[in-house]
Formats: C-alpha cells, structure tokens, sequence
C-alpha cells in the first residue's frame, strides 16, 4: 500500500501555471500577443518535476487547441509572433513532466492583437528630443541674430594648419585615415568635415593629400570632399583621384596596408580621425615611429587612451563631432554648439538631482529614466 | 538644385526615420528596416567601386613601373585567386562559405592567420605606447602610472597571490573613477551625435556635399 502511495507520489502530474494571462503584445507593430503566467508549484520546489511549458491556442473557447510552441521549466513568458490582427484568441498552458504528463491550466482569451500607434516606452526619449531641438534651434536662432557665442580653444583643430605647414615645409605628403566604418557613423561624417578643411589647406600649400579607404561609400564621399577642397583653394589641377583610394575592408589587413603606407611614404602629418577599434594603436604605434605629428580623435572611449598615449593631439569624443563647426566659424554653427552645452547642462543637472533623490531613497526619477 | 536635392533627401529620409523609431504601426514602424536593405544594396554596388579603384591603382603601379610594382603584380595575383575561388566554391557548393569549400580553406589558413599576426603585434604596441605613457613626467602622468600599474596587477593572477585586496583595488578603479569618467566621455559624445545629427539633417553642416 507504502509502495503504490510512493508511486503514486512521485509519479503524479504537476501542478498547473496559475495567474495566467493573455493580452496584445504592447508598443509594438501588431501581430503578437504576450501570455505570462505563475510558474507550476512543481517547478523548482514541490516534486520539481516540471519539464517545459506547452502553449496551446485557440480561435474558439471550446475546441481547435494546437500546440504553438514551448518554454522550458523556469520560464514565465511566451510571445506569440504567429497570429493575425483583429482575430480573437484562446490560450491555455500545458504544464508536462520528466514523463510527459501534462496538465491543463485555465483558458484565458479572447484575446486580440492590434498594432499602435505610438510606443509609449520612448516617451522619455521623445521628450529628451524636443527638449534638445529646442535649446539647440533657439540657441542657432540667437546667433542668427548675432549674439556672438564663446567657444573654448581646441587645441587639436587648431594644429591642423601646423600639421599640414610643418608636413609641407619637409616635402612630405599627408595620411588621412577616417577607419574601418562606413558613412551611417556620425564620427566618420564629422571626419569627412575636418577632411575638407585639410584637403583645402593641402591644396594651398601644394602638398600632397593621401586617404586609404575601407568603405567603399567613404571612398567616394571622400574622393567628392577632396576634389571640392581642391577646387575651393583654386588649384584643381594637383587633385588626384588615385590618392583617395580603396584599401581593403579587412580589420587588420587595413592597419597593416596602412602600416605600409607610413613606413613606405613616410608622411609628414597623420590624422587618424573617426571611428577606430583595436587597429587604433597599431596605426598610431606605427605614425609615432616614423616621426610624423599626429592628430587623432574618436568617439570610442576604449581606443582614446591609446590616441592620448601615441598622438600629439587628441580630438576627446565630442570635440571630434565639433570639428566641423569649430572649423567653419559660422555663427549658426557656433550657436548649435552652445545648445549642445546647453544641453549637456540639463543632463548634469538630472543627474545630481537624481542622484540626491535617489540616495534620499526616491526613486520615481530614475524610473522615468 | 544640385545642393536642395540632397538636403531635402536628406531632412526627409532623417525625419521618416526619427517618427518611425516612435511609431511602431506599419508602414511607418518598419521603415528603417526597409532602408537598411537598401543601404546593404548600395553597399553591395559600392564593393565594385571599391574593387575598381583598388585595382586600377595597382594596374597603374604596374604598367608605370613604379617602385615595388611587384607587389602590386601579387596583389593582383591573389585578388584573382581569390574571387576565382569563392565563384567556384558558390558554384559547386551553393555557397561559398561551406566548410571544406576552397575559399573556406584559403579564409581559414591564409587570410585568418594573417589577421591573427597583425592582432599579435598589438601587444608590442601596447608595450611601447605603455612606456611613453608611463613615465612620470608630472602628477598627472605619475598618478597615471600608479593607477594603471594597480589594475595590471590587479588583473593577472599573481597580483592576487601578492595581495589579495589588488583585485578589489583594480576593480574600485575600473568600476567608480574609470566608469565616471567613460560616462562622461559618453554623455558629451551622445550630445555631439545629437547635435551633429541635428546639423546635418537641418542642412546647417553640408561638408558632405559638393
């Protein structure tokens, strides 16, 4: 009697999900509906026999139940990618053991998918945006209207005409290297910005501008930037197409081709500007040996201390993406570095409001972020 | 009209793009999707380019005589082998990465252990750029020196076996002073993506553009 009670014991089925729920899938394109249940009471406790979950679906309440998938034991959620929009739903959960007997929970449903129209989870992100375009457009409309702006030197941007000088006077060309990524990096575009002012400068000085690629798309972006510097400083005729070219797309294969190009042609300057990964020191390591001045700037916080390290000057992050308007001069473009700060401003003082709230033990700021 | 075409394309396509990370209903939802496909094909087209402009240096090198012309003859050489490969191995696999296939052996014993060589050097580098970096010229470099020589050793088993509080030490630098000055780094960079975005989806910053 012990022995078939023993059995029984350990043999019987375990205990269904419980608090199951079925409902459309939130902030999404439609299509998907989200079940999440209590997990079995056999499930990690109890008999703690439970194997996986099995989801069944229905059109109807009281027949046409198909399997559409399973979760092993441990698991509190199913997303459903299968179903139509405006169809009403049935589910149940299945909960099966080491020996594949399963039990039912209850039947929760009708349940329908709908697609929305606004994801509610970027609201922040949404706000952050229009408070940001609006510092940043009233600040370029300041100086629009002349209201001169304070930007703080940069020494690195401020070198590029030395570099460029000092490069030419010992009748060395000069190595532009934007890295491996393509033109969808913003880095790459502000590169693309410093590039026109140093192909410009190049052309007035008669010297020599050479840019191995690793996109092809850079490739003809910086081929077009060059050809137009050129012809803005009037000398057309020294522009050479063959200087802006393809390398290779390959990680190393790129730093060693460079590698090469700094050990054949010995430049005079090197500007390593744009988005770099673990090539970053080997380019540098390498401009450093042959005696070139160096100007390097990236957004990468893992490759910047070996820039600091290696490079005469170092564009830190956003100084890089401010190339362009530190370059440029314009008031409008001045002005939309001032709403960066501006901008820069508001975070900080989240953070420190944020942080005394939270250590208050308020929380309610850092969830809304 | 050679300068308004592409800004309108531009502003449009960014704009599309900023409502459809807000909008999950489609069409709008799925827009950006949709653009990287296309992206990827331009990309594609663009590999000709790349293809193009690489060779036909190396074809001038060559038919001008230039120094280390020979070079160029292997690259070329190797450029040709290799495409021949990876058509063969789609031709007679299906796919050209299939294990086993000829292109699959060339990327396995020819160009990955080139990758791994120059990846090796890295560590040499990393030596010298140390040295320079590490000298304690001023209080900056010198607490420079001490922080990095803490997390070395704190890094490397042996440190642990010195001092068992070097692991810890290393961590506090990495997780607090290191980590409050990567955020930093990362908020302005962030906001210099924002705004630079802003600059060239306004059409203010058209650098890009001839």
């Amino acid at each position: 009697m012990f022995v078939i009670f023993l059995t029984f014991i350990l043999i019987s089925p375990p205990s269904p999900v419980t608090n199951l729920k079925a409902f459309d899938t939130p902030n999404d394109a439609g299509e998907s509906i989200t079940i999440t249940w209590i997990r079995s009471a056999d499930d990690g406790a109890g008999q703690n026999n439970v194997l996986r979950y099995e989801i069944f679906r229905s059109e109807k309440l009281d027949e046409g139940y198909q399997n559409i998938g399973s979760v092993p034991a441990g698991k509190t959620e199913y997303v459903d990618n299968s179903v139509k929009d405006g169809i009403e739903y049935y589910y149940y959960i299945n909960t099966v053991n080491e020996e594949n007997e399963g039990v039912k929970s209850e039947i929760v449903g009708p349940v329908i998918s709908r697609p929305q129209w606004f994801n509610r989870r970027r609201l922040n992100v949404l706000v952050a945006v229009v408070v940001l375009a609006f510092v940043f457009l009233l600040y370029i409309n300041l100086a629009k209207k002349g209201i001169s702006t304070f930007i703080r030197r940069i020494p690195g941007l401020e070198a590029i005409d030395e570099a460029v000088g000092r490069s030419t006077e010992m009748g060395k060309p000069i190595l532009y290297i934007s890295g491996l990524f393509g033109l969808q990096e913003v880095p790459v575009l502000a590169s693309l910005s410093i590039l026109r002012r140093v192909a410009k400068k190049t052309a007035e000085y008669g010297a020599r501008i050479m840019m191995p690629n690793a996109d092809p798309l850079v490739l003809t972006a910086a081929q077009e930037v060059v050809k137009e510097a050129y012809l803005e400083a009037g000398r057309p005729d020294l522009y050479k197409e063959s200087d802006i070219f393809f390398l290779t797309g390959d990680q190393f294969g790129f730093a060693a081709g460079c590698d090469g190009i700094m050990v054949r042609e010995k430049p005079g300057a090197v500007f390593l500007l744009g988005t770099f990964a673990a090539e970053a020191l080997i380019l540098a390591e390498t401009g450093y040996s042959i005696g070139a001045i160096q100007i390097a700037g990236t957004t990468s916080t893992l490759q910047l201390p070996f820039f600091v390290a290696t490079c005469d000057y170092t564009l830190i992050g956003e100084e890089l993406l401010a190339a362009a308007a530190y370059l440029s001069k314009e008031h409008v473009m001045l002005g939309s570095l001032k709403g960066e700060d501006f901008g820069k401003l508001i975070l900080i003082a989240i953070i420190v409001v944020g942080a005394i709230l939270a250590t208050l033990g308020i929380t309610w700021i850092t969830k809304i972020l | 009209m050679r300068v308004r075409v592409p800004l309108a394309i531009t502003f449009i396509t960014s704009l599309v793009i900023i409502v459809g990370f807000f909008i999950p209903h489609k069409p709008i939802g799925n827009i950006q999707q949709t653009m990287l496909v296309w992206f990827s094909i331009i990309a594609g087209f663009a590999l000709l380019l790349g293809s193009y402009s690489l060779l036909r240096l190396h074809f001038r090198k060559i038919y001008g005589r230039k120094q280390g012309w020979g070079y160029s003859v292997i690259l070329i050489l190797t450029f040709i082998t290799i495409f021949s490969l990876a058509v063969y191995s789609g031709i007679k696999y299906g796919t050209a990465f299939r294990l086993g296939s000829p292109f699959m052996f060339s990327y396995t014993y020819v160009i990955i252990p080139l990758q791994s060589t120059m990846f090796a050097l890295l560590s040499f580098f990393i030596a010298s750029a140390a040295y320079r970096a590490f000298r304690a010229r001023n209080l900056e470099a010198a607490i420079l020196l001490l922080a990095g020589t803490l997390v070395m050793i704190g890094r490397v088993p042996i440190g642990n076996m010195i001092w068992q509080k070097f692991p810890v030490i290393a961590n506090w630098i990495l997780d607090w002073p290191s980590m409050a000055a990567r955020r930093g780094i990362l908020l302005g960079i962030t906001l210099g993506v924002i705004g630079t975005s802003l600059r060239i989806m306004l059409g203010i910053e058209r650098s890009y553009l001839r």
